[in-house]
């Protein structure tokens, strides 16, 4: 059984809409991750797993129960998390308020926890009564991913860690990847740099313009097909 | 009325666009609101005075009303200090009369200026605030009003002061109406007042209609959607809003004048009484619908009604004005006017600008039957 | 000489009263930016509660301590079934609601207890009070009061800035839907607080009767000068309201002592001068 699957699942914004029937599996373990261009659906996918957007009960299905219509902060419970785009870190919080925040639901005490997540991202122990949003961009990124993981979840969102992000930053974020994995958490990740995406991911899907245009393993995905599927050609 | 905009050069073939805002509706209604407000003017010849009396409640009441309209529900400044501009109206009106020997008519338009004069330097105050505090900020400045009012004893300070006859029955047209309608003294100034009230309810109308379909008008909306993109389009929201503050400002303190010419008494209390300048014209356009022409109109009758049949029972009849505006936020927030015309989508007075196109050039727009709203 | 010390003691101990009477209001704005116009009329309700309570033989400090749990839920109350339904955009709905409120509120009062005044009774603490040499003494109520406002904003900035809870409230302020990310229900944090504040209203309440006489249309009047308080103090600090308290406190009865018909307007003045000169207020948050 996948530990997440959505079945042609729809989105609006008022009368806008936003995704046009996804269906997307993912299996316990997998690292999966959605490529596309800008406004193709990938954020409001995330936001709709994570509980922000309301969709009908059986589109979404996680550990085999129906969480499409639950809200955020049960699906936190349920063992999802999200460490949305821009970050979105607490700015009247200090770096270690913010991780402890994002424990603040913890039914599961697990691996993660502020000893875990400082030894994980060093550079935040230094700084961890500083206010969150002092800090430089890939050290927020850092605190974000630590919020994230701090209710010990076990399907971890992230939606473009690497953007705004120098390619160094972005390597060292992206280095710690394999041990959250190791810990047994699932990632869904969001990513505009194909290439990243594609050396990270077991599995690859392609949005456009609400729609899933491709999807497979990266190493039987040509160039070719990945340039069409992303551009809509 | 229509805005002809001609995008194309004469032989090129591109679409001709026009901004239309009449609706057949609409203009039934001008015609209607016309024959009404003819049939207003001559009542009195038939009405008793208690009609009259009444009819002007509800016309001035309506001033009130649409002006608050106008600042909260298209201008987005939620105001609970319009009694300032009523007060400062009222004091205006006797100040004039009795100090400086002015003709009622005349005080009452030099009042409602001398109240937009004063709304100039409160914007800038009370500007600085937002949301709901800026709210209690206007109410803030209606009570120092109030208190500073309150210690100049020329007019009464803190217990008030009535009108001396020697004002009341010296104004001009009164020996005309007296004679027209063969009544007495204090009966033909209900009729001097009922007229005036009627002007200024047509004067409210007709400038707030104004300046809604003008281009000022579309800064408002805009703004009124999201001030930061109406910003980026080049609108100033500040001046925009400040003329409407203004604006409304001289409209309501017109209208606190002619209350207060027409009740000849005046204290402090009742002047700046949030409960009768405010609290019950936010109950009105509330019922009525807030962010429309229609709405306080049909709120203002709905309101009269209500005092007419409940008024006498106190305070259970105020505990129902609160329990009113309550359920109407809860259940019916764009009020009765809303529950109308969102079912049928109709507007009385037209505001909403419609897009037609045309393909062909030489192809008149209106007579296209497909149109873009 | 001595009687301007004595106006500026009473002038801080009334700040204290104001701070007590704006806390609330401060909370409720800083978490949901809501207003709620029937907080004067809530403050007026607990000492009308404990009026009953202690007419009927109750201790003062009893009745205070049943009747502030009793309004906590009457807040939480308020919050979940009515005011959480309006949250959004908008500023219109919940200050209608809370308007209307006030007014119910009100009435229901005058019905209930007519408009006569009335005033909460302590025994020998009404008249008591302390000499602080040189011919200065100050009441041992105002005193109190003082001291209630300076226990009730520790608890809270405690609350706010040592607890999980506290996180949430803070978190929630900030960015309300990433809130909901880390597992937290915004409707319950907003019933939270309310609740809160109604309670701090009924500890006001207790003080509010006990320093002068009430009635049920006494309420607008202290909303205006927490309100007043809020600002001067500036939006985002617990200690920046008490501060603000005291300086409308002050500025009253300084105006009272050049003319007691300026009492009120003093205060008036002093806010409409920080508000063109400070805008956002004497100690604001950095981050706004």
């Amino acid at each position: 059984m996948p530990l997440l699957e959505t079945h042609d699942l729809t989105a609006f914004y008022g009368d806008f809409q936003a995704l046009y029937g996804i269906s997307l599996t993912l299996q316990a373990g997998e690292t999966v991750a959605i490529i596309g261009a800008n406004g193709a659906g990938k954020t409001t996918f995330l936001k709709t797993v994570a509980g922000l957007i309301k969709a009908q009960p059986s589109a979404v299905r996680f550990a085999g129960n129906d969480v499409g219509s639950r809200p955020a902060a049960e699906i936190v419970r349920r063992g999802i998390a999200l460490v949305p785009e821009g970050r979105r870190l607490f700015p009247s919080l200090s770096v270690e308020e913010n991780l402890l925040v994002g424990g603040y639901s913890s039914r599961y005490s697990g691996y993660w926890g502020l000893k875990s997540v400082y030894q994980l991202f060093p550079a935040l122990a230094e700084r961890r009564d500083a206010p969150a949003t002092a800090l430089s961009g890939g050290q927020q990124q850092m605190v974000a991913i630590g919020r994230g993981l701090m209710s010990n979840p076990k399907l971890l969102l992230c939606d473009e860690i690497s953007l705004g992000l120098a390619p160094i930053v972005i390597r060292d974020i992206y280095a710690v990847l394999p041990d959250v994995k190791a810990q047994g958490t699932s990632l869904l990740i969001v990513e505009q740099d194909i290439m990243r995406a594609l050396s990270v991911a077991d599995r690859v899907y392609c949005f456009q313009e609400g729609r899933v245009t491709l999807s497979g393993r990266p190493q039987d995905l040509t160039k070719d097909a990945i340039h069409a599927a992303y551009f809509g050609l | 009325m229509d805005v002809g905009v001609d995008v194309s050069a004469a032989p090129s073939p591109a679409p001709r666009f026009v901004v239309r805002t009449t609706t057949r509706l609409s203009s039934l209604g001008t015609m209607a609101a016309a024959g009404l407000v003819a049939a207003l003017v001559v009542l009195p010849a038939f009405a008793d005075r208690r009609l009259v009396q009444d009819l002007f409640f509800v016309l001035t009441m309506l001033v009130l009303a649409q002006s608050w309209n106008l600042l909260a529900g298209y201008a987005g400044l939620l105001s609970v200090g319009q009694q300032a501009f009523v007060g400062l109206g009222g004091y205006a009106l006797f100040g004039l009369t009795t100090m400086a020997g002015v003709d009622p008519a005349l005080a009452v338009v030099l009042s409602g200026l001398i109240a937009g004069v004063v709304a100039v330097p409160t914007a800038f105050i009370v500007f600085r605030l937002q949301g709901a505090y800026f709210a209690i900020g206007t109410w803030v400045v209606a009570e120092t009003m109030r208190l500073v009012l309150a210690q100049v004893k020329q007019l009464g300070g803190g217990t008030g002061t009535s009108l001396p006859p020697a004002v009341t029955s010296a104004m001009v047209g009164l020996d005309g109406v007296r004679r027209l309608f063969d009544v007495r003294g204090s009966a033909a100034r209900d009729v001097l007042a009922y007229w005036m009230a009627l002007t200024l309810a047509v004067l409210t109308m007709g400038a707030i209609y104004t300046l809604l379909r003008s281009r000022r008008g579309l800064a408002l909306a805009a703004i009124r959607d999201s001030e930061l993109a109406a910003e980026s389009c080049g609108v100033n929201a500040f001046r925009t809003k400040f003329f409407v503050y203004v604006m409304t400002a001289i409209l309501t303190g017109s209208a606190g004048a002619l209350i207060y010419l027409q009740k000849a008494r005046i204290s402090p209390d009742a002047a700046f009484s949030l409960l009768d300048w405010t609290a019950d014209v936010i109950v009105i356009v509330v019922i009525g619908g807030i962010g429309t022409l229609e709405g306080p109109i049909l709120g203002v009758l709905m309101f009269y009604a209500l005092q007419t049949y409940f008024a006498a029972t106190g305070t259970w009849y105020l505990m129902l004005l609160g329990g009113l505006a309550i359920a109407m936020m809860l259940f019916a927030p764009r009020g009765l006017w809303g529950l109308w015309s969102e079912r049928f989508d109709v507007e009385v007075f037209a505001l909403r600008r419609t897009l037609l196109t045309s393909a062909a050039p030489d192809q008149d727009p209106g007579a296209r039957t497909d149109e873009k709203p | 000489m001595l009687g301007w010390i004595d106006t500026i003691v009473q002038g801080v101990l009334l700040g204290g009263l104001y701070a007590l009477y704006a806390t609330g209001l401060s909370v409720i704005f800083g978490i949901m930016r809501l207003v709620n116009l029937a907080h004067g009329d809530l403050i007026v309700l607990g000492a009308f509660l404990i009026l009953v309570l202690s007419t009927n033989g109750i201790n003062i400090v009893l009745a205070a301590a049943i009747v502030a749990p009793i309004m906590f839920a009457l807040g939480y109350a308020l919050q979940s079934l009515v005011l959480n339904r309006t949250l959004g955009r908008d500023v219109l709905p919940p200050l209608l609601i809370t308007f209307g409120l006030s007014i119910i509120l009100q009435n229901a009062l005058l019905e209930l207890f007519s408009a006569d005044s009335r005033r909460l009774h302590v025994g020998a603490l009404d008249a008591a009070s302390l000499a602080l040499g040189g011919g200065i003494a100050i009441g041992i109520m105002p005193l109190l009061c003082f001291l209630t406002a300076i226990a009730v904003i520790v608890a809270l900035n405690l609350l706010f800035f040592h607890t999980a809870l506290g996180r949430a409230f803070r978190a929630t302020s900030d960015d309300a839907e990433t809130a909901q990310l880390m597992g937290i229900d915004n409707r319950a944090i907003y019933a939270i607080a309310m609740g809160i504040a109604f309670f701090v209203c009924a500890l006001a309440g207790v003080f509010l009767g006990a320093r002068a006489n009430f009635d049920p249309s006494i309420g607008p009047a202290r909303l205006i000068y927490a309100f007043e308080a809020v600002i001067i103090g500036g939006l985002g600090s617990l200690w920046g309201t008490l501060a603000g308290g005291i300086v409308v406190g002050l500025a009253q009865t300084i105006g009272a002592q050049i003319n007691p018909e300026w009492q009120i307007l003093a205060g008036h003045v002093a806010f409409l001068g920080v508000l063109v000169v400070r805008p956002r207020g004497l100690f604001p948050r950095a981050a706004d």
